[in-house]
């Protein structure tokens, strides 16, 4: 059973914003889908995966990268070619 | 390199396109000058990139995903990018913040989703070929509901270098054409490895389908036919299957009890990998901007709230949840052994059988605004999914109408025969052509 | 002196020196180009890329670990470590979770009490670095970050030790350890600014854990450490309780500071990394060879040099001067090796140390050339002290570096032995200007003669033998007296 306050939580776990006004559907919502997930309890092995890809590796071998001009271009904002972004404490 | 271009202006009254490239060029190839439609998830150079959110408006790609530049260097036009259910999270493409695409079909019904956009695009007839994606059936499932075909390779056969990511253990780019035939070529242009792909495998996929399925043996399981799955449309699969065996296959009876958890450890494995992906839309590098003078985490916060839709923020809350410290053993980790017990399941069956059949969707396409509660719209992927967790080939191809509402076959195989899967779908397609 | 009540860990972060970064092709060497010009769409995290793992990064990790003795684990894998951060920039880092490269092992140092000591390791894996934050604004204007991800990406090793070192010191120690050894590899290059990161854990016994993160110099940590320990004495003697928690390191200042106690709180939901494969390179370990390991090549230096176990110590605690030392005593048949070790533990380490130059600086063929005329009894010990000082300020200048043979011709500082009339000529100069310092000795005031002897060493720019022109002053005052 996954209260409200629980998934206040889970909201500030994910930084996603929940409102107080949406707090009571999605509660909702979560608990029924949550539940569903219930039938998991009951599955039995040990989930060896017999996996047939390793090692997957590349040279180190130095390729292009984008100029600077590119790389920033997306950015909402920049200063001296640093993407610029709101301030960490 | 010769460039020509052709002019696309296509009466788009489906929503399917969120852009149009109205003078795309195109070389030389097995694709030469065909216009084609790539689903909005898929990066394309200097053409705008949205998965049908309000995150990624504005966002540019200054590269192109490995599927794309193949498709280019086979001659191919871009002809836009296609609507789709936000990050590829629905059925219906009614999650796009752009508006639903309509089917073709019926404009009061969903097209299916999530590459609603690019099965109405091709069902529309506005081009001949699409690429989409499949995480949990998002190519077969607009497929079956706008009666066109639809392949979902195996995992892994073609790269997934520049599909933005939603669940990347369950995700592939994928074919969408109205015929068995054009699936097929455009398959053999985007298949193969790719060294930017370190989950990718050097299989290249070069087939001509082949309608001579005398001795194949098909498997149907009793779970594909079950409560749930509307009767109408089990009838209309069940005729194509009797098709099937009057070119010479034979079908076997089967069960696969992993099914009863498959559609749980489905969303705890795909929500769990989008919790993660999308975490990086955060308005500072690209997308929707975050507001500087804000402290980082309110505008961090801020930020998700308005790009991202209730199905996106629902989802990625649900799979922080089940990683979350306390709960990944009850989730995340079950539903992992729950995944390899269904990949198990299929490859018992597959000692007996050669393919798979049984429907694609438990119902026809569903009326716009129609399944508004989320666990009964994850419900209806109950039949597509388990192919997603076992990584194996399945295509959806037309069968026959319910309600004047097309119903797709699904068609199963081994990993790495998606050859067998084609041969099976153009069996039957030519079998039934007019 | 032991403190048997002090707990001391590490787990240090240090940069793998491979061409390009560890999940793309962007080249590594960064530091002197502008922010943002060695990025690509995989190290920039755009949406759609996937990484690509570098085989030499995993070569690397796996010589250190072999070097420490470590096991590499039959089935390693890469996870996910979610958090956000501007700096981060696909808002989880690739790192190592429950699956590491290697675990076990251990580096050996020199304890406190002069024996030698294992400090176990717990494990060796492999991460990806992340950007770097750069703090503007104020408060008036407003304040901001500025990221550049030039560093996104860049490999690192973490090697995680237990907690067993005992104080502040034997920190340093193990960093030293670590630090030579990793050179010595040719996996890690020191010199790099920024290149080596330490999280410490320090805790007296029955109190809390302390964390300190991030601590970015070797001299740092130790700093850290000692302010620690008297931090948490200090609560502990006024009956307080030690918090257990996490502190950044003020260099500057020198004193830990509390971080935001959020940081404990993070539940980082680490999980398999699903774009890529996991490794089983056990293997591999046998093809890997190691170079000759510092404990090695100090234990050769004490048996084919002759030098005593301090200098081999300090000699060998860095590749650059274990190497030079080496280049200076090759082909001289063992002849300057006693001269060549001291004075390079001794004093070319402190006349470097006070430029903060490198040992770069110094051609080994003109510090032998020095070493020669010294042995060669050409010019004293100060004067050779003045000849390096001179070559190195004409390198750190940038002007052409004189030999040391033109050095000592034109500063005129050979040992005038046997030219005694220009000697006397001083010392009876030195006599003659200092009359009040001749009383005095006559007197018999102890510092006189020292005084007299001092002023002609200046006279004569050190050229002389200190006991010869002693010996001589004492005889000139004899005479002086008659």
């Amino acid at each position: 059973m996954v209260t409200e306050k629980d998934v206040e939580h889970i909201g500030e776990l994910a930084d996603i914003g929940i409102d107080t006004t949406e707090l009571a559907t999605f509660t909702g919502q979560f608990n029924a889908i949550v539940e569903y997930f219930d039938v998991l309890d009951r599955v039995q092995g040990d989930g060896a995966v017999a996996r047939d890809l390793y090692n997957v590796l590349r040279d180190d071998v130095v390729e292009p990268s984008l100029p600077q001009e590119e790389a920033t271009r997306n950015a909402g904002a920049q200063e001296d070619g640093f993407i610029k972004a709101p301030r960490v404490m | 390199m010769a460039e020509h271009t052709i002019s696309f202006n296509p009466d788009d009254r489906y929503n399917a396109f969120l852009k149009v490239c109205e003078k795309p060029s195109f070389g030389e190839g097995k694709l030469a000058g065909t216009a084609i439609a790539v689903k909005d998830n898929i990066s394309t150079q200097g053409i705008e990139t949205t998965c049908a959110s309000k995150i990624l408006k504005g966002y540019v790609p200054p590269y192109d995903a490995h599927a794309v530049a193949l498709i280019k260097n086979a001659g191919a036009a871009i002809a836009g990018k296609t609507n789709m259910d936000e990050f590829g999270m629905g059925s219906t493409t009614e999650n796009s913040a752009f508006g639903p695409t309509l089917n073709p079909c019926d404009v009061s019904r969903v097209p299916g989703g999530s590459s609603g956009g690019s099965a109405a695009a091709v069902a529309g007839g506005m081009v001949r070929m699409a690429l989409g994606t499949d995480t949990g059936g998002s190519i077969r499932c607009p497929a079956a509901f706008c009666g066109i075909v639809g392949l979902k390779p195996t995992y892994g056969r073609v790269s997934r270098y520049g599909l933005i990511a939603y669940a990347n253990s369950l995700e592939t780019i994928g074919p969408m054409a109205k015929t068995v035939s054009d699936v097929s070529l455009l398959m053999s242009v985007i298949a193969g490895h790719d060294r930017k792909d370190t989950t990718s495998y050097d299989k290249p996929y070069n087939h001509t389908p082949s309608a001579d399925i005398k001795g194949l043996r098909i498997g149907i399981p009793e779970e594909y036919f079950g409560k749930g799955v509307d009767p109408e449309v089990a009838a209309s699969v069940r005729r194509a299957i009797s098709r099937l065996e009057e070119l010479g296959a034979v079908t076997v009876p089967c069960s696969t009890p992993s099914m009863e958890y498959a559609l749980a450890a489905y969303y705890v494995i795909c929500t769990s990998e989008a919790s993660s992906n999308l975490a990086r839309f955060d308005g500072v590098r690209y997308g929707l901007v975050a507001d500087s003078k804000k402290s980082w985490h309110a505008a961090y916060q801020e930020i998700r709230k308005q790009g991202f839709g209730p199905e996106v923020r629902r989802r990625i809350m649900l799979g922080t949840f089940a990683l979350s410290s306390g709960y990944y053993g009850k989730y995340y980790a079950k539903a992992q052994v729950a995944r390899e017990n269904v990949r198990k399941d299929f490859a018992r069956l597959f000692y007996e059988v050669d393919v798979l059949c049984g429907p694609t969707m438990p119902t026809i396409a569903f009326k716009l605004g129609e399944k508004s509660d989320p666990l009964s719209m994850y419900l209806s992927d109950i039949l597509t999914v388990p192919v997603n967790l076992a990584g194996i080939p399945a295509i959806s191809v037309p069968c026959g109408r319910v309600q004047g509402m097309p119903v797709g076959l699904q068609v199963m195989g081994r990993p790495f025969e998606d050859e067998r899967v084609i041969d099976v779908a153009y069996a039957y397609e030519q079998a039934v052509k007019p | 002196m032991i403190d048997a009540d002090i707990i001391v860990g590490l787990e240090v972060h240090c940069q793998l020196d491979t061409k390009s970064k560890l999940f793309c092709g962007c080249s590594t060497d960064y530091r002197n180009d502008g922010p943002n010009t060695h990025v690509c769409p995989v190290c920039l995290g755009l949406p759609g890329t996937m990484p690509a793992l570098n085989k030499r990064a995993i070569e690397y990790a796996m010589k250190v670990a072999k070097a420490f003795n470590c096991t590499i684990t039959a089935e390693s894998e890469f996870s996910r470590k979610n958090y956000f951060y501007p700096d981060l920039d696909k808002a989880y880092q690739i790192t190592q979770y429950d699956k590491p490269l290697a675990d076990g092992g251990y580096v050996e140092i020199e304890g406190d009490d002069g024996k030698e000591r294992k400090i176990q390791l717990t494990r060796i894996h492999v991460e990806e670095d992340p950007g770097r934050l750069v703090h503007m604004g104020n408060a008036e204007r407003g304040r901001y970050s500025l990221v550049d991800y030039n560093r996104a990406g860049i490999p690192l090793i973490e090697i995680v030790s237990e907690p067993e070192m005992r104080s502040p010191k034997e920190a340093r120690k193990f960093l030293n350890k670590l630090r030579a050894t990793l050179e010595y590899l040719g996996v890690f290059d020191s010199e790099k600014e920024g290149s080596l990161r330490v999280d410490a854990n320090i805790s007296l016994r029955g109190s809390e854990r302390v964390e300190i993160k991030n601590i970015t110099s070797y001299k740092g940590v130790e700093k850290a450490l000692t302010f620690e320990v008297t931090r948490q004495k200090n609560l502990i003697r006024r009956g307080l309780k030690v918090e257990r928690e996490t502190r950044h390191f003020l260099e500057a200042r020198g004193i830990t500071q509390s971080a935001r106690s959020k940081e404990l709180e993070n539940d980082y939901r680490y999980f398999p990394e699903p774009d890529l494969r996991p490794l089983r390179v056990q293997s591999w370990i046998k093809d890997i060879s190691l170079p000759e390991l510092p404990d090695a090549r100090r234990e050769r230096f004490v048996q084919q040099y002759g030098c005593s176990l301090n200098h081999a110590r300090t000699l060998t605690g860095e590749l650059k001067m274990a190497n030079f030392l080496e280049a200076v005593v090759a082909g001289e048949n063992g002849g300057l090796c006693d001269l060549a070790a001291t004075w390079i533990a001794d004093t070319l380490a402190g006349e470097l140390n006070y430029r903060s130059m490198n040992i770069d600086a110094l051609s080994p063929k003109n510090f032998a050339g020095l070493l020669h005329l010294l042995k060669a009894g050409t010019i004293t010990d100060k004067s050779a002290v003045e000849v390096l000082r001179v070559m190195l300020d004409e390198r750190m200048k940038g002007e052409p570096v004189e030999t040391p043979d033109a050095v000592v011709a034109r500063l005129n500082l050979a040992k005038t032995t046997g030219d005694d009339s220009a000697l006397l000529a001083a010392v009876n100069a030195v006599i003659a200007e200092n009359t009040k310092a001749v009383e005095d000795y006559r007197a018999g005031k102890n510092g006189a003669l020292n005084f007299l002897v001092g002023q002609t060493m200046k006279k004569t720019r050190g050229r002389a033998d200190p006991g010869e022109l002693n010996r001589m002053m004492v005889e000139a005052l004899k005479k002086a007296e008659q």
